[in-house]
């Protein structure tokens, strides 16, 4: 079922959480809402929940075309997954499944056995069968988190959200559990919706990644898109580590440092101030300059241990610069501390210095 | 941990929303049958005490004041107050500071001590001191002989009134001083103050306000007691009556009015003890302990 | 901690133990502690039921003087118990207040069972609801979203998820109001009427030996009273542990 919120506005006081925001969430994705503390991503879930209630003058929460902005969060029928989990904890694993199911109206409620048979059919599906009779103190974070997960489908919801699900987590048992996360929505194709401020579990398990910022949306896209081609300054500084630089652009060419490098983009636009970022893995490094634009640099500090290897480079005009190699390049130029390099930026992108955010 | 989400409110109370709050109507409801019950059983009482004080007008209210016996109770209550408070004062910043700050033998046995007022009966603490210096008593004998009176005299009234308030001050000081440890003494140790200084400047400074809570606290009990100095005292008129056994006199004596009058100064006392407590507990929460379960 | 207490008792009232029991057993102070340990019982039920909706109120709801009462909760307990004997004497006597409301339904308040029971009640009010209040402050708000979210209406909320939260720390706030009203005497001692084999209180028989000289009655009955004031105690410290099992040090 598909998601559609129009023009949401919340405040808290005189704390502005949402600004006229908009979204649509296409059926049976999987989209991760992601920003910093204070960008509103959770306000959102929870108004898509119901758990809060936007401002009047707000649109339409549609779930499928239909409004739901007047229904409880009881009547919407969404799975939510909280990041402490809430778990139940004076009710056992099974317990805390059933919960759904047996407080469904008389009519609705299904049988002792049914409700039996598909609590343990969803502790099957995250390989918690074993554990029914525990009680939530007895485990461990992650099966706290997937008995959460098991509960919410209980109900069988049309839409699953989770907040931070995986913040309360160890880093390794993150790691397992978003994988598994993935999965699991592989198999069931349910509309999902997470916060996280964790970029890489974002761009990792997510169909598609909405970054917000200070209560708005800064860019939709695929992680690819995002991370590639970011729409605004904040989508490229959030995303990854990047270099800035201060420069100028006129007649199509970004101006800054000693470089002049094409940059079409900007062709129309008069001359004006810019900001030049660059992502260290986007720089060539050479022994010799090689004819296109490049600046002289020097080898400041070296970190080999990882997958590719980053520098410290303290430029010829005074920046410090990081760059990111692979390990196979970084050993055929032989560099050290202190060694002379020139650096050229691959791929670069320029937003005016009174972009607008 | 992961970083903090966006504030969900502006205000420090619960986070009350439309999905984890009653419909308007059950919360009318609660709210009518709480006040109903705190009414009947709370207000009704308090304006019950004035209302009767006041009964013959004021002038017959300013007149039971006047009457030697009321003055000499309300002198005894006031000097015993005076007394214990500052006895258990000093005993609850003893014990206190012993129990917090170091291990010794016999620790627990000081701990069970210090709460035993609470959990047993006024009447039963009053019985525990006619056992040992009544006529018939433990010191019976030898005070007669050296012609000392306790149980029926002010000493004994004095006594168990030390013992009755005795937990107030260390049972709000002990766990204060258990949570703050020993590190801020022992850093002013260590950059060269003495004893009393270090007291005076870490130790007091840091304890101020459950202190002063303590204080109060064991001032209302101190004046308030009636159970156990009603075992002790000789209910002598004008010698041996605190303000609460006079009250008592007086009611049997059906001089309602008096009674009322007297209870009403106490009522007085009792409302500036729930302010000053307010007062504390409102200005200074993260100074006291988080453990505030009433106190038998 | 009670053992060597109640052995000093006995030893220095120097009985022996058929005089103990037989002190013990007379239908006077039999009564009394009928009345004590029932009347204590019904009070501290009572503040049970009402100091849960108390706690609850001044817990989750803002209304116009909310502070003010909250402060007055204390009252019982900072107000000598002499005044409120005698309060509460005046309200609920024949003509007083309150009671000429009973009377005219027939129900005798001041001087019978009922007025022990109503003293008793005032006295353990605010054990209930300031034990209650700080466990309903720390309830996770989250627990109750999960719980809407899933479809509970708000009253299988209340019975499924908040209620078992609660329950201990409201068992822990009866057994204090239990206790402490076990104990009481100058409340009581007015409103009784002192009526024997009626409404005469432990408390009150032990004052009455005493003042007879009969000091190994008074201590008879005061041993009889510390034993169930340390079963209170036993359970309180049992309610504190069971409570403390459900609780997980952290969730992380």
């Amino acid at each position: 079922m598909s998601i559609e919120v129009h023009h949401i506005t919340k405040t808290f006081g005189r704390f502005v959480a949402l600004r006229d925001v908009s979204l649509k969430v296409p059926r049976g994705e999987l989209v991760a809402l992601l920003g910093p503390s204070g960008s509103g991503k959770t306000t959102l879930l929870r108004i898509i929940a119901g758990l809060e209630v936007p401002d009047p003058g707000s649109g339409a929460i549609l779930f499928h075309e239909e409004d739901v902005a007047r229904r409880s969060v009881g009547e919407r029928k969404v799975g939510f997954v909280f990041q402490h989990y809430a778990l139940f904890r004076h009710m056992t694993v099974f317990e805390n499944v059933a919960f759904g199911l047996r407080v469904l109206p008389r009519g609705q409620r299904p049988s002792r056995s049914e409700v039996h048979r598909r609590v343990f059919d969803l502790l099957r599906l995250v390989q918690l069968d074993t554990q029914a009779d525990r009680f939530p103190s007895q485990l461990s974070g992650g099966q706290r988190q997937r008995v959460a997960l098991a509960r919410a489908l209980a109900v069988q919801p049309k839409v699953l959200l989770l907040d931070e699900p995986f913040g309360s987590l160890d880093a390794k048992v993150r790691l397992e559990l978003r994988r598994w996360l993935r999965r699991l929505h592989d198999e069931i194709h349910l509309t999902s919706v997470f916060v996280t401020h964790d970029q890489e579990e974002a761009l990792e398990v997510a169909d598609r990644v909405v970054v917000m910022n200070n209560g708005q949306i800064e860019q939709v896209g695929k992680p690819d898109e995002v991370f590639h081609n970011p729409a605004t300054e904040f989508v490229m500084n959030f995303l990854g580590s990047v270099n800035l630089f201060h420069g100028r652009v006129e007649g199509g060419k970004a101006y800054f440092g000693p470089l002049a490098v094409e940059y079409p983009e900007h062709d129309e636009s008069p001359a004006s101030q810019a900001r030049v970022f660059v992502r260290p893995h986007d720089f060539a490094l050479m022994l010799q300059p090689d004819g296109g634009p490049c600046f002289k640099a020097k080898v400041v500090r070296i970190h080999s241990a990882g997958p590719q290897v980053k520098m410290e480079l303290s430029s010829d005009f005074g920046q410090r610069v990081d760059v990111e190699v692979p390990q196979d390049r970084f050993h055929s130029l032989h560099l050290a501390v202190g060694s002379e390099v020139f650096v050229s930026p691959r791929r670069i992108r320029v937003f005016l210095e009174d972009y607008s955010i | 941990m992961s970083e903090p989400t966006e504030p969900r409110t502006t205000e420090p109370q619960r986070r009350l929303t439309r999905a984890t709050t009653e419909p308007l109507w059950v919360r009318c409801v609660l709210i009518v049958v709480a006040m109903v019950f705190l009414g009947l059983f709370l207000f009704v009482p308090l304006a019950a005490v004035f209302a009767q004080a006041l009964a013959k007008g004021v002038q017959a209210y300013l007149d039971s004041f006047r009457d030697a016996e009321a003055l000499a109770a309300i002198r005894l209550t006031l000097i015993t107050a005076a007394i214990a408070v500052p006895l258990n004062l000093i005993f609850g910043l003893s014990a206190a500071w012993a129990i917090a700050k170091f291990n010794f033998y016999g620790k627990n046995i000081l701990i069970t001590l210090i709460d035993l007022p609470f959990a047993i009966s006024p009447v039963i603490s009053g019985l525990i001191y006619v056992l040992m210096f009544g006529m018939r008593g433990w010191f019976g004998p030898w005070l007669a002989e050296h012609d000392i009176k306790i149980i029926f005299a002010v000493p004994g009234i004095v006594l168990a009134t030390i013992f009755v308030t005795l937990p107030f001050v260390a049972r709000e000081l002990i766990p204060l001083m258990q949570a703050q440890g020993t590190e801020e003494e022992e850093a002013a140790r260590v950059l060269g103050a003495g004893g009393w200084e270090m007291f005076r400047r870490v130790t007091l400074r840091n304890i101020k306000w459950g202190l002063l809570y303590g204080i109060i606290l064991c001032n209302a009990r101190a004046m308030g007691e009636f159970g156990a100095v009603s075992v002790v005292s000789g209910h002598v008129r004008g010698e041996t009556n605190t303000m609460t056994l006079h009250v008592e006199i007086l009611y049997n004596e059906y001089n309602f009015v008096a009674a009322f009058a007297v209870a009403s100064l106490l009522s007085i006392l009792a409302l500036v003890t729930l302010a000053a407590k307010s007062f504390v507990e409102w200005k200074f929460r993260h100074e006291l302990t988080a453990d505030r379960a009433p106190s038998i | 901690m009670f053992l060597p207490l109640s052995g000093l008792f006995l030893k220095s009232a120097s009985m022996t133990w058929p005089q103990f029991l037989q002190a013990v057993a007379d239908p006077r102070v039999v009564a009394s502690y009928r009345l004590s340990f029932g009347a204590s019982f019904i009070g501290a039920g009572i503040n049970a039921v009402f100091g849960f909706i108390v706690a609850w109120v001044l817990v989750r709801y803002s209304f116009p003087g909310k502070r003010l009462v909250d402060a007055l909760v204390d009252l019982p307990f900072a107000l000598p118990t002499a005044v409120s004997g005698i309060a509460l004497t005046a309200i609920y006597s024949e003509n007083g207040w309150i009671g000429r409301f009973l009377t005219g339904l027939g129900v005798k308040a001041a001087f019978s069972p009922f007025g022990v029971v109503i003293a008793l009640t005032f006295i353990g009010l605010p054990f209930v609801v300031r034990t209650l209040q700080p466990a309903l402050h720390d309830l996770e708000v989250e627990i109750e979203e999960a719980a809407a979210s899933l479809g509970a209406t708000r009253w299988q909320t209340f019975r499924r998820v908040i209620f078992p939260a609660i329950l201990p720390t409201l068992l822990t706030g009866f057994a204090l109001a239990f206790a402490r009203a076990l104990g009481e005497y100058g409340s009581v001692v007015f409103i009784s009427g002192n009526i024997p084999m009626r409404t005469e209180i432990a408390p009150l028989l032990i004052i009455m030996k005493l003042e007879q000289y009969d000091y190994a009655g008074a201590t008879a009955i005061a041993v009889v009273m510390l034993a169930a004031s340390f079963v209170l105690l036993l359970i309180i410290n049992l309610l504190q542990w069971w409570s403390g099992r459900y609780r997980t040090a952290a969730m992380t």
